[in-house]
């Protein structure tokens, strides 16, 4: 999904910017005031953060013979929010940027836009989705985590087409880069949402409290059981 | 859930990412994102501005990616493992104090 360095010509890297630096400006927000508020959350805050920086390292090889890379947003975007996922994956994107020559500095609006704020909000709506309509933890993590992926690659193809549409226009253009990026990423996008459940999994059982506070689960019985001694 | 299932499904990711290179061993794996730019590329198109540093090499590129995915991991790890050993201790604890 990176977008190379100086591939998207004026005004496009702009445009790019100026949707995407209000959002991690809000993500910075809501990031000081979830670690005010539930101090204990911070640990969860690096472990997503490491959750992006692994899976975004891996390159993995897809049945279409190309390889590409997930993002591990999506399982972000549920656990700590979309606005602080925003924050997380800027600061992986800069330090591929700089790194890496992997995606660019013109390009990181744009970038952060794909990865960072469309395919985790449209993870979180899943999310949300999944547990009005009481689909079992998992469905919905994995549903979260591998659409979450997706999405992003298919807002790459098409910011790319916005920019170089062919002779067809843009949708021909928007078919010819998703077939670069979006078909390549179904595999990963599985994986992705199959490892994602593994890590949720842990969470709920170790950190099932702090979930529960920060409105991510809820749990079951604990607040209805401990109340009724007091009532005796 | 328990750590048999989460085998599995590892286990599962393992296949999923094994299989195509057992199917078509002699497909290229090129990078989707090099790729897309070798589609931009091919139209005539120049990129406006150059990374400011690039990986001298691809072993240096290949370094730095493993480099990435090692904090990551590191961190991950270190959660795993403490919020492991806070249970087991408790546990300890809980029927030291039963007995």
């Amino acid at each position: 999904m990176h977008i190379m360095e100086g591939f998207l010509p004026h005004p496009w890297w702009e445009i790019w910017f100026a949707i995407a630096l209000p959002i991690v400006a809000y993500g910075v927000y809501r990031l000081s005031k979830v670690t005010k508020k539930i101090p204990e959350a911070k640990p969860l805050l690096a472990l997503m953060g490491a959750f992006i920086f692994v899976l975004s390292a891996l390159k993995l090889p897809s049945v279409t013979g190309s390889s590409s890379h997930p993002t591990g947003a999506g399982l972000a975007a549920v656990v700590v929010g979309p606005g602080i996922t925003s924050v997380l994956s800027i600061i992986v994107l800069i330090f591929q940027a700089l790194l890496l020559a992997h995606g660019g500095l013109t390009t990181l609006g744009a970038n952060t836009f794909s990865m960072g704020i469309v395919g985790p909000f449209v993870a979180y709506a899943i999310w949300i989705a999944a547990k009005k309509v009481r689909l079992p933890i998992a469905a919905g993590i994995f549903l979260a985590a591998a659409i979450g992926d997706l999405v992003t690659y298919v807002v790459t193809s098409a910011q790319l087409a916005l920019v170089f549409p062919t002779a067809g226009g843009f949708f021909d253009a928007f078919l010819t880069f998703g077939s670069i990026f979006a078909v390549t990423q179904i595999p990963l996008a599985i994986g992705e949402g199959l490892l994602a459940v593994v890590l949720f999994d842990f969470l709920a059982k170790y950190k099932g409290q702090l979930l529960s506070a920060m409105k991510v689960i809820k749990l079951p019985t604990p607040a209805s059981t401990q109340k009724e001694p007091k009532q005796q | 859930m328990n750590t048999k299932h989460y085998i599995i499904i590892i286990a599962v990711v393992i296949a999923i990412f094994a299989i195509p290179l057992i199917i078509f061993p002699n497909a290229p794996y090129g990078g989707a994102d090099s790729a897309a730019e070798e589609a931009i590329s091919g139209r005539g198109y120049t990129p406006w501005f150059t990374p400011l540093w690039e990986p001298p090499s691809g072993e240096i590129e290949s370094l730095l990616f493993a480099l990435q995915a090692a904090i990551g991991a590191m961190i991950i790890g270190y959660f795993v493992g403490y919020e492991r050993g806070k249970r087991a201790k408790k546990e300890i604890k809980e029927t030291e104090t039963a007995q």
